[in-house]
C-alpha cells in the first residue's frame, strides 16, 4: 500500500498543478477539435462566405457609384475606399470568429460543462478555477487563430485586397492585447452565466448581431459617430466590448490612419491600446472575483450539478 | 397522417416552449426583435457609411439591400430551426435516443420543432419592414392584386427552406458537433449567391449560374418585385415573367422535399450504421 499523499501548498507545487491543469483543459481545444478534419470546411471556408456577401455589398454600391462618374480622380476615391470597406470587412469578420468562440466556447462553457455533468468533477479537482478558466481561453484562442488566419489570408487573397502595413510589431501587440481582454471578458461571463442558467444560451444569441452592430464588426465603428446622438450612445457603449477599440486600432495599422479621410477612427492607436490593456487587466481580475462568488452561491443554492435550469 | 399532425403539434409546441419559455413574454418579444432589427442597422450604417466617404445616397440600392436582409430572416431562423434540432437533441440534452425510438416520424418531429422559429422569424420580418418603412424610407409598393401571388411565394419559398434545412440535417447526423459554422455558413451561401442584398449582376459568371440554380434566388426576386420595384438595378432575372418564377419554386419546392427524403434517410442510414446517432462530441 502506498503512503499517504502529503497534502500539498508550497508554491511551486501549486504553480506546476495549475499549470498542468491549463495544458490539460487546452489540450481538447487545441488537438481535439482539430482532429476533426471537417472543420476546415465548417468553421474556415463557409465563414467566408457570410464575409463575402458584406464585401459583395460594398463591391455593389462602388459599382453604383462610379457609374457616371468621369473624373479618374474621383474614380480612384471611390476605388480606394471601397478596398478600404473590404478590408475592414474582412478583418472585422475574422474578428467574428474570435467573438463567436467567446460567447459559445467561453461564457456558455461552464453551463455547457453543468449540463453535461463534467462541471462537478472539475469542481472537486484540486486546481485553481482560473487555471480551469485559463485553460478554456487558451485552447479557445488557438483553434480559432487557426480558423480565423484561414479565413484572412483566403479573404485577403480572394478579394485581392492591399494592407498598409507601417508598425507589425504594434499591430501583433494590439492584436494580443485584444485577445486576453476578449478572453477574460469571455471568463467573467462564464462564471455570471452559470448563475443565469438556461437565459444565458439566449443572451449568448442576443450577442451576436446587437454587438456585430455596435462593435463596428463590418462597417469602422466610427461612422456610429456621424449619424446623431443615439449612433454615439450606441458606439460608446459598444467600447466595453475589446474587439471595437482593438478592430478600430487594427483597421488603424493596416489601412493607415487617413484612411477614409481619417474621419472613422475614434482614438489613436496608442489611446485605443492603452484601453485595451487596461480592460484585459480589469476583466480578469472581475473574472477571479465573479468565479468565486458565483461558485459559493451556486454551491449554497444547490445549482451546482442541477441540470436543464 | 394521423399520428404525423400530432406528431407535429407536438413538437411545434415543444419547440416553442424551449424557445420562448425561458423568460417573460415581454422580454421574448423584445429578444425576438432585437436581433434581426441589429442586423438590419449593420446594413444601414454600412450604406452611411460609403455614402458619408463620398459614395453619395442611393435610396433603389438600400431599399433592395434592405428588404432583401428582412426576409433573410427567414432563411437564417428557419433553415437553423431545422438543422439544429439533431446537433441539441444529441449532444446538448442528449434525449435524442429516446425521441428516435418513440414511434414517431423523426422527419415530422424536426419540421414540427422548427414551426415555432418561423413563427417568431414571421413577427420579425413584419416588424424589420415596418421599422424600415417608417423611420428609413423604405419605398413600400404592395397592392392588394399582388397578395395572393406574394403568399404563394412565400409559402413555396419556406417550403423549399424546410426542406433544405432537412437536407443539412441529414448531413448533420453524421458530422461533429458543427452547429455553428453551418447556422453561419450555409445561410452565408445564399447570402452570397441569391442577390439577397445585391444583384446578382455584381458576381462573376460562375457565381451568377450558381445563383441561378439556387430556388431562393427567384423567391427573393420575386418577393422584392412585389413589395419594392427597383427598376434601375441589373438583376439579372429582369426578364422572367411573375407566373413563370412562381412555376419554378414550385418544381424546386418538389424537388428539394424528394431530396430532403434520400438524404435524411440516407444520413439517418449512415449514423446507425456508424453507431453515430447519439454520439457527443464535445471539446
Amino acid at each position: 500500500m502506498s503512503a499517504p499523499t502529503v497534502h500539498r501548498t508550497d508554491f511551486a507545487y501549486r504553480l506546476r498543478l495549475n499549470a498542468k491543469a491549463v495544458l490539460g483543459r487546452a489540450y481538447p481545444r487545441v488537438i481535439g477539435a482539430n482532429r476533426e478534419p471537417s472543420w476546415v470546411f465548417f468553421e474556415a471556408i463557409l465563414p467566408l462566405l457570410g464575409i463575402a456577401s458584406y464585401v459583395f455589398i460594398y463591391q455593389a454600391f462602388g459599382a453604383r457609384a462610379l457609374e457616371g462618374v468621369s473624373d479618374p480622380a474621383a474614380q480612384a476615391a471611390i476605388r480606394a475606399n471601397t478596398n478600404s470597406l473590404v478590408a475592414s470587412v474582412v478583418l472585422g469578420g475574422t474578428m467574428v470568429a474570435f467573438w463567436l468562440n467567446v460567447l459559445w466556447s467561453m461564457a456558455s462553457q461552464l453551463y455547457w460543462e453543468k449540463e453535461i455533468g463534467n462541471l462537478q468533477l472539475y469542481m472537486m479537482a484540486p486546481m485553481n478555477r482560473m487555471a480551469l478558466l485559463g485553460g478554456m481561453a487558451v485552447g479557445g484562442m488557438f483553434m480559432t487563430s487557426v480558423r480565423a488566419i484561414t479565413t484572412l489570408v483566403s479573404g485577403t487573397i480572394v478579394f485581392g485586397i492591399v494592407y498598409a502595413v507601417v508598425n507589425p510589431v504594434t499591430l501583433l501587440a494590439v492584436f494580443f492585447v485584444t485577445l486576453v481582454a476578449l478572453y477574460g471578458l469571455g471568463m467573467m461571463f462564464a462564471s455570471l452565466y452559470l448563475l443565469w442558467g438556461r437565459e444565458a444560451w439566449h443572451l449568448s444569441a442576443l450577442m451576436e448581431e446587437p454587438i456585430f452592430f455596435s462593435s463596428g464588426f463590418y462597417f469602422p465603428v466610427g461612422g456610429l459617430y456621424q449619424v446623431g446622438g443615439w449612433g454615439r450612445a450606441i458606439a460608446i457603449a459598444g467600447t466595453f466590448i475589446p474587439a471595437s477599440l482593438g478592430l478600430d486600432a487594427m483597421r488603424q495599422l493596416t489601412l493607415g490612419n487617413t484612411a477614409f479621410g481619417g474621419n472613422l477612427w475614434i482614438f489613436s492607436v496608442e489611446i485605443e491600446l492603452a484601453i485595451l490593456v487596461v480592460m484585459a487587466v480589469v476583466f480578469l481580475v472581475l473574472a477571479r472575483y465573479a468565479l468565486a462568488y458565483l461558485e459559493l452561491l451556486a454551491k449554497r443554492e444547490g445549482k451546482l450539478t442541477s441540470r436543464h435550469q | 397522417m394521423n399520428t404525423f399532425w400530432r406528431t407535429f403539434k407536438t413538437a411545434a409546441w415543444l419547440g416553442w416552449e424551449m424557445d420562448s419559455n425561458w423568460t417573460e413574454p415581454w422580454l421574448f418579444a423584445l429578444y425576438s426583435i432585437v436581433k434581426p432589427v441589429a442586423g438590419a442597422f449593420i446594413l444601414v450604417l454600412m450604406y452611411v457609411v460609403f455614402a458619408i466617404i463620398g459614395g453619395g445616397p442611393d435610396q433603389e440600392a438600400f431599399d433592395y439591400m434592405y428588404i432583401g436582409n428582412a426576409f433573410f430572416i427567414f432563411v437564417a431562423s428557419t433553415l437553423f430551426g431545422t438543422f439544429q434540432v439533431i446537433q441539441s437533441d444529441r449532444e446538448w440534452y442528449q434525449t435524442i435516443r429516446y425521441v428516435y425510438i418513440s414511434p414517431i416520424s423523426y422527419y415530422v418531429y424536426i419540421l414540427g420543432r422548427s414551426a415555432s422559429k418561423i413563427a417568431v422569424s414571421t413577427f420579425a420580418v413584419v416588424i424589420t419592414i415596418a421599422f424600415g418603412a417608417m423611420f428609413l424610407g423604405v419605398h413600400l409598393e404592395m397592392t392588394l392584386e399582388r397578395i395572393p401571388l406574394f403568399v404563394a411565394g412565400l409559402i413555396l419559398g419556406l417550403s423549399v427552406l424546410l426542406a433544405i434545412g432537412i437536407c443539412l440535417g441529414g448531413i448533420s447526423f453524421l458530422t461533429a458537433k458543427h452547429t455553428h459554422g453551418l447556422a453561419e455558413g450555409i445561410p452565408g451561401l445564399f447570402y452570397v449567391f441569391c442577390g439577397v442584398l445585391f444583384p446578382l449582376s455584381i458576381l462573376p459568371d460562375w457565381g451568377q449560374a450558381i445563383g441561378k440554380g439556387i430556388p431562393l434566388t427567384y423567391w427573393f426576386d420575386l418577393t422584392r418585385r412585389l413589395l419594392t420595384p427597383t427598376p434601375t438595378i441589373q438583376t439579372t432575372l429582369n426578364a422572367f415573367s411573375d407566373g413563370f418564377i412562381l412555376l419554378l419554386l414550385f418544381l424546386s419546392t418538389l424537388g428539394f422535399f424528394g431530396l430532403s427524403i434520400v438524404i435524411f434517410k440516407s444520413g439517418e442510414y449512415l449514423a446507425r450504421k456508424a453507431g453515430k446517432i447519439d454520439m457527443t462530441t464535445s471539446y
